[in-house]
C-alpha cells in the first residue's frame, strides 16, 4: 500500500495570490493512499527539499506529490529529492498548479476547486506509480558540427580544444559562413576577415577537427549519444588530394558568371573558390554552369591543371558516421525583399542595395575593392540613403521580428561613408535605434557626429528620376512627408533563417518556431539546448545575432557538448515500453507503429496447455531504442504492450479520480 | 465532494496533451498570463498517439462533458510520426462518438504546438463555451 | 456578363464622357450594363468626414436595390464610389449589428453578398483579354500611355483586392491588350490630391505637377485613368499647373474606356473626346491617321 505526501507550494505568490494552498492540502489528506499533506512557501528550494526528505523518514512516505509549477521546470528536481530522501524518484508525481492553473485563473474561488482536482488526479497516479530503474547506454565521444559559420567555428573550436572529436559540415564550397563577407565590424572597427579567416585555417588545421566542406546532413537516426548520421559530399569535381590551389584553372576558364559570394556584384569563373583566402583553399566546378558538365565543351581547366586534379566524372559520396551530440548552427539568410516590396521597385533599380551588397562593396577584397560605386554607372554616391527594418518588424508585410543587428551595421554603414566620402550626405531612415550592446550606442553617437541625418519614420516610395532615386518618406518627429534625392540606397534587410534549416530540423528531429527559427528548449534557463536531447543550437539558427552574440552563444553549446562528451555512459530513460510475453499474441501491430524500430517479433520458447513443447512469436522491445511514446499501447489488442510511467492502469486512474 | 446540482453546473473538460507540444503550449499560456476558464483538467500524455481511445470513453462515463486531445502538428510530432496515428484514430473515434450521439463539440483532437499559447487558449475558451451550451453530457455517463 | 450598374454623381456631369465610352465598350463586349434605379450619391468624401452611420447609409441604399433586384455583381466605374462601396460591403460584412443598424437606417435590408468590382476589374479582370482583343480593329499601336490608377482603386488593399497595391498591372495590360505600349512609371498610384485642390491648391496642385512630371520623364504620350476626378485634375487642371511651376505639360489623358472604343473603331465623335481640356487631336492624328478625331 502507498503512503503517499503530498506537498503543496505557494511559489510566493505566484500560487498562493490564486489558490488557497492550505485548503487544498487539507483536502488531499482525504485523497486515497494520502497520510500526509502541507503546504510550504517554496518547495524548490533548499528547505522546501529538505521538508520533504524530513517527511519521507518520520512519515515514512513511499510516494510523493508535489503541486507547483510545470514538471518542465521541476519534475527533474524533486525526483532527485526522492533519490536523495532514499526513495526510487519515479514514485513521484506532480500537479502543475502554476502555469496551468494560478497563472491562468483570476477566480481565487475557482481556482482552488481546480487544484485540489489537480491534485487528486496526481495522487491517484502515484497511487499507481511503480519502482523504475534506469539502465545506461554509451555516449559516443564525437560531435557533429552542422553549418560552418562563425558559430559553428567557434563550437567545433572550443570542443575540439577540449579534447574531443568534432565532425564540421558546410553546405558551402568554403567554410566562413557570412562574416569574412563583411567589411569591417561594430563597434571596434577591427576587420571582419582578419578576425575571421585565421580561424579558418585553425579550423582547416585543428587535429580534432574534420572539415567536410560542400557537404550535406540527409538522414540523422538515433538519439543522444548515439545519432547515426548520414552525410552526403556533393562533387566537387577537383580531386583535393592532388590540387595545390595554384588557381590557374581559375585564370582560365572562359564561362563567367555572378559571383554568389558578393552578392552578384562580382563575377566568378565556372571552376572557383568563392574568394580568396577560402578553406578548403582550393577549387570546385559549378554544375549548372561549366561547359564540360553542361554541354561537353570546353574542358580547358583539366588541360590547364598542373597535376591533374580536375576530374568531370567525378560525383557525390554518402557517407555515415556516429556521433553523441549535434550542434546547429545553420545561421541566417536575408529576406528577399525585391519579392514585396513594390514600393522601393521590387529590385528594378540597380542602385538600390542590401546591406550585405554594401559590404562587399566597402570591402577592400570586394568586387570593387573598397570603392564605394552604384552599381549603375560606377560614379562615387554623394547621397546615400539607408533604410532600416526592410522586412523586420512589419508584421503586415513580412516579419514581426526585430533583425538585432541592423541598427549597428547601419551606424557602421553611415560612418563608413562618411569617412570614404567626407562630402557625401547620409541620410537614415528609422523607426527606432536599437543599441543595446557594449560600446554600441557610444558608436551610434559618434555617427551622429560625423554628420549622419537620422530621419525617424518609413519611406513610402522609391523611385528613379534620370540617374538619382527619389526617396519619399515621412519625418515622423517633425510629422511631415520628406523627400530626398540619392545616389545609393542601402536596405537593412530582415534576417531570416537560412534556406533549407526548416527541411533540416525535420531530419534531425526537432522544431523550428513560428518564424522557421530554431526553438530552444527554454527561452531563459536552456537557450543553447533544443528539446531534442543532445542536439544544441549555436548562432542566428535560433534568432537574429550579431556576432559577439553568435560567438558567446557557440562557446555555450559547446561547454553542454563537452559535458555530455564527458560522460561515457548515460542513463536511459526508463519511461519505455513493456511488453508482457505471457499476454502478447505476436500479431506484430506494435511493431509496425513504431517510429525507432524498437520493436522486434521474437520467438519465445513455451509449453501449450497440454505442456507440448511450442515456440510463440512475441513482441520484444529495445529499451535503448524505445522513446517512449507510447504510440504502441494503444494498438495493442491484449493489453500485453504497456508504457512504463504512464501505464494504462495510471492515465485511467487519473481519468476515474476526477470524478470520484 | 457533491455532485453539482444542475443551477451551479460548471462543465469539466479533461484535456489529454501531449508533453512536447500541447502541455508547453498550455504552459506557455500561464507564462504570458492569457486566461481561460476554470473547466478544464489537464492530463500529461508523452505523445497524443499515447490516448488510448478507451480513455476518452472512460472520461464520457465518468462524467466528463468534453474531452480535447491536443498533439504537435502534423509533421512536428517529437516522435516523428505519432500524430498521424493519432489523427486517424480519432477521425475514426469521433464519428463513432457522433454516431451514438454525443455531439461533436464534445470530443475535439487539436494541433496545437509549444509557441501557440494563443491557439491553446482560444481552443479551450471555445471548447467550454460550446459545452455550457449544450448543458452536461448524460449520453454516457453512468451515474444519470 | 450582366452587371448592375453604379454611374454615381461625377459620370452624370463632369465625367459624362467616361460614361458614353463605359457603355460603347460594354455593349462591343456583350457586356449588359443595367442603371441602378433611383440610385443616390455615394457620399464620397463628405459624408465620411462628417457621419460615419451616413457614409455607410448611403452607399448600402444604392446596393440594397441592386440586391433586391437580384444581381450578384455591382459595377462602380468611379473610384471614389468604388471605394465607398467596397468599404460600406466589407463593413456590413463583419458586423451583424451593424448589419441591423444600416437596414434600419435605409429602411430595406442590405446583406452584402454582391460582389463590388471597379469597372476596370470588370473589363481587365472579369471580361477575357482574349475576348476583347477579338474586337480591336484598330489597334493603338506606338502610342506609349502612362497607366494611372491613383488611390482610391488600390488602397487600402484589403478592402480594394487589388493586383498589387504598389505596382498594379491590370490596367496596363488592358492597354497592351489594345495595342498600346504601357511604360514602366512611379507615380501609377500616387494621389491626385483629390478635392484637396480646391481647398488647398499649393498642396493639391504640386501633387497633381508630380504625376504629370514623372509620366513625362518616361516619356508618356498620354495618362489613361479609371477616376472622374483623377480625369478631372490632370486633364482640367494642366494650364493652371503650367501657370504656377512654369512647365509646359500638353499631355492628353483619357478614361481608359475611351482608348478601348477607339481600338474597337468608334470615333472620337461616338464618345465625348471634344470635352477633354488638353487636345489629343494631334496625338490621334499621329497614331491612328485621324480617323479617331
Amino acid at each position: 500500500m502507498r503512503r503517499i505526501g503530498v506537498f503543496i507550494c505557494h511559489c510566493g505568490s505566484n500560487i498562493a495570490a490564486t489558490v488557497d494552498c492550505a485548503k487544498v492540502a487539507e483536502a488531499a489528506r482525504g485523497f486515497p493512499g494520502v497520510v500526509y499533506s502541507a503546504d510550504y512557501k517554496y518547495m524548490c528550494s533548499e528547505p522546501g527539499q529538505e521538508f520533504i526528505k524530513a517527511a519521507i523518514a518520520q512519515e515514512d512516505l513511499n510516494a510523493i506529490v508535489v503541486a507547483s509549477c510545470t514538471p518542465r521546470m521541476h519534475e527533474l528536481t524533486f525526483r532527485k529529492t526522492l533519490a536523495n530522501g532514499g526513495l526510487n524518484p519515479y514514485l513521484f508525481e506532480m500537479a502543475n498548479l502554476r502555469e496551468q492553473c494560478s497563472w491562468v485563473h483570476t477566480d481565487k474561488e475557482k481556482a482552488t476547486v481546480k487544484a485540489i482536482d489537480l491534485v487528486k488526479m496526481a495522487a491517484a497516479k502515484a497511487n499507481k506509480n511503480e519502482e523504475l530503474t534506469s539502465s545506461t547506454m554509451p555516449v559516443h565521444k564525437k560531435a557533429l558540427v552542422i553549418g560552418a559559420g562563425i558559430a559553428g567555428m567557434q563550437a567545433a573550436l572550443d570542443i575540439a580544444d577540449a579534447g574531443h572529436q568534432v565532425v564540421l559540415v558546410e553546405r558551402e564550397p568554403t567554410i566562413g559562413g557570412k562574416m569574412p563577407m563583411l567589411d569591417k565590424t561594430f563597434p571596434t572597427m577591427d576587420c571582419s576577415a582578419c578576425i575571421s579567416t585565421p580561424k579558418m585555417v585553425e579550423v582547416a588545421q585543428h587535429p580534432n577537427i574534420e572539415l567536410l566542406a560542400y557537404a550535406e546532413v540527409t538522414e540523422v537516426k538515433g538519439f543522444i549519444g548515439s545519432f547515426t548520421v548520414q552525410i552526403r559530399q556533393k562533387a566537387k569535381y577537383v580531386d583535393h588530394d592532388k590540387c595545390t590551389g595554384c588557381g590557374l584553372c581559375e585564370t582560365k576558364c572562359p564561362s563567367k558568371v555572378p559571383n554568389e559570394y558578393d552578392l552578384g556584384l562580382g563575377q566568378r569563373a565556372c571552376i572557383y573558390k568563392p574568394f580568396a583566402q577560402a578553406v578548403p583553399n582550393k577549387p570546385v566546378i559549378d554544375p549548372l554552369h561549366c561547359r564540360k558538365l553542361v554541354d561537353n565543351k570546353c574542358g580547358l581547366c583539366a588541360k590547364v591543371c598542373p597535376t591533374g586534379a580536375v576530374n568531370y566524372q567525378d560525383a557525390e559520396r554518402l557517407f555515415t558516421d556516429t556521433f553523441g551530440a549535434i550542434v546547429m548552427a545553420t545561421g541566417y539568410d536575408l529576406y528577399p525583399w525585391e519579392e514585396i516590396y513594390g514600393e522601393y521597385g521590387y529590385g528594378r533599380f540597380p542602385d538600390v542595395i542590401t546591406g550585405l551588397q554594401f559590404e562587399r562593396m566597402v570591402n577592400a577584397s570586394g568586387p570593387t575593392g573598397g570603392k564605394l560605386k552604384r552599381p549603375s554607372d560606377g560614379q562615387e554616391p554623394k547621397s546615400v540613403v539607408f533604410i532600416k527594418c526592410v522586412g523586420s518588424r512589419e508584421p503586415a508585410k513580412a516579419k514581426g521580428y526585430c533583425s538585432r543587428a541592423c541598427c549597428m551595421y547601419t551606424a557602421k554603414h553611415a560612418h563608413q561613408v562618411l569617412d570614404k566620402i567626407p562630402d557625401a550626405a547620409v541620410y537614415v531612415f528609422y523607426m527606432d535605434v536599437r543599441a543595446a550592446g557594449k560600446a554600441y550606442d557610444e558608436f551610434y553617437e559618434a555617427t551622429l557626429k560625423d554628420g549622419a541625418v537620422y530621419l525617424r519614420g518609413r519611406v513610402s516610395k522609391i523611385y528613379q528620376e534620370g540617374s538619382k532615386l527619389i526617396v519619399k518618406g515621412e519625418d515622423s518627429l517633425l510629422g511631415r512627408p520628406v523627400q530626398v534625392t540619392a545616389d545609393l540606397v542601402v536596405l537593412a534587410t530582415a534576417m531570416i533563417p537560412s534556406q533549407g534549416s526548416r527541411e533540416l530540423a525535420q531530419t534531425v528531429g526537432f522544431l523550428p518556431d513560428l518564424d522557421g527559427w530554431y526553438q530552444e528548449a527554454h527561452p531563459k534557463l536552456r537557450p543553447v539546448e533544443t528539446p531534442t536531447a543532445g542536439v544544441f543550437l549555436a548562432g542566428a539558427c535560433q534568432g537574429p545575432k550579431d556576432i559577439p552574440d553568435t560567438v558567446a552563444q557557440a562557446g555555450a553549446a559547446a561547454a553542454k557538448v563537452c559535458g555530455l562528451l564527458s560522460k561515457s555512459q548515460l542513463e536511459t530513460n526508463p519511461m519505455t515500453a513493456r511488453s508482457n510475453p505471457a499476454i502478447c499474441s505476436g500479431c506484430g501491430l506494435c511493431v509496425a507503429v513504431c517510429p525507432y524500430k524498437a520493436i522486434q517479433l521474437i520467438s519465445l520458447a513455451d509449453r501449450d496447455r497440454y505442456g507440448k513443447r511450442i515456440n510463440r512469436t512475441v513482441a520484444d522491445v529495445n529499451h535503448g531504442l524505445c522513446q517512449g511514446c507510447g504510440a504502441c499501447t494503444v494498438t495493442c489488442r491484449s493489453g500485453a504492450i504497456d508504457l512504463q510511467g504512464f501505464k494504462n492502469n495510471q492515465i485511467l486512474e487519473e481519468v476515474d479520480a476526477l470524478w470520484r | 465532494m457533491a455532485l453539482m446540482t444542475e443551477a451551479n453546473w460548471e462543465p469539466k473538460v479533461l484535456a489529454f496533451c501531449c508533453n512536447w507540444c500541447s502541455y508547453s503550449g498550455a504552459d506557455l499560456v500561464g507564462l504570458n498570463r492569457m486566461k481561460y476558464p476554470e473547466n478544464v483538467r489537464i492530463v500529461r500524455v508523452p505523445c497524443s498517439a499515447r490516448v488510448n481511445p478507451q480513455f476518452i470513453i472512460r472520461a464520457f462515463q465518468r462524467g466528463a462533458d468534453g474531452v480535447l486531445v491536443a498533439g504537435c502538428h502534423p509533421g512536428d510530432c517529437h516522435y516523428s510520426t505519432g500524430n498521424y496515428y493519432t489523427r486517424r484514430r480519432f477521425l475514426v473515434m469521433k464519428r463513432l462518438l457522433e454516431f451514438i450521439g454525443i455531439e461533436s463539440q464534445r470530443f475535439q483532437a487539436r494541433w496545437i504546438s509549444g509557441a501557440e499559447a494563443v491557439k491553446f487558449r482560444d481552443t479551450v475558451t471555445k471548447l467550454c463555451e460550446d459545452i455550457k451550451a449544450l448543458g452536461p453530457q448524460r449520453k454516457l455517463r453512468d451515474q444519470k | 456578363m450582366k452587371y448592375a450598374y453604379y454611374p454615381g454623381c461625377s459620370l452624370d456631369a463632369t465625367g459624362i464622357e467616361y460614361d458614353i465610352a463605359n457603355k460603347l465598350v460594354a455593349r462591343t463586349l456583350g457586356i449588359e450594363l443595367v442603371e441602378i434605379p433611383d440610385w443616390n450619391c455615394c457620399g464620397a468624401t463628405s459624408a465620411h468626414t462628417t457621419n460615419h452611420l451616413l457614409a455607410l447609409a448611403l452607399p448600402a441604399r444604392n446596393l440594397a436595390i441592386a440586391e433586391a433586384h437580384g444581381f450578384e455583381q455591382v459595377a462602380v466605374p468611379c473610384a471614389a464610389c468604388f471605394a465607398r462601396c467596397k468599404k460600406t460591403a466589407a463593413a456590413v460584412q463583419a458586423s451583424p449589428d451593424l448589419q441591423v443598424q444600416i437596414s434600419e437606417v435605409i429602411g430595406m435590408t442590405y446583406a452584402a453578398k454582391s460582389e463590388i468590382l471597379s469597372y476596370l476589374d470588370v473589363i481587365g479582370k472579369k471580361t477575357g483579354l482574349d475576348h476583347i482583343k477579338k474586337h480591336v480593329v484598330q489597334p493603338l499601336t506606338g502610342l506609349k500611355i502612362a497607366a494611372y490608377y491613383g488611390c482610391l482603386l488600390v488602397r487600402p488593399v484589403d478592402i480594394t483586392q487589388s493586383d498589387d497595391p504598389e505596382n498594379p498591372m491590370v490596367m496596363d495590360r488592358l492597354l497592351q491588350v489594345i495595342g498600346a505600349e504601357p511604360i514602366a512609371w512611379d507615380y501609377k498610384t500616387e494621389c491626385c490630391g483629390a478635392s484637396q485642390v480646391v481647398p488647398v491648391p499649393q498642396l493639391g496642385k504640386k501633387l497633381i505637377h508630380d504625376i504629370l512630371k514623372n509620366a513625362a520623364s518616361y516619356g508618356a504620350d498620354a495618362i489613361a485613368t479609371a477616376c472622374p476626378l483623377c480625369m478631372l485634375n490632370l486633364d482640367m487642371r494642366q494650364k493652371q499647373i503650367n501657370a504656377m511651376f512654369g512647365t509646359q505639360f500638353h499631355i492628353p489623358v483619357f478614361h481608359f474606356t475611351e482608348l478601348m472604343a477607339l481600338s474597337f473603331g468608334y470615333s472620337a465623335q461616338d464618345f465625348g473626346l471634344a470635352k477633354h481640356f488638353e487636345s489629343a487631336e494631334s496625338l490621334l492624328e499621329r497614331m491612328i491617321g485621324g480617323k479617331g478625331a
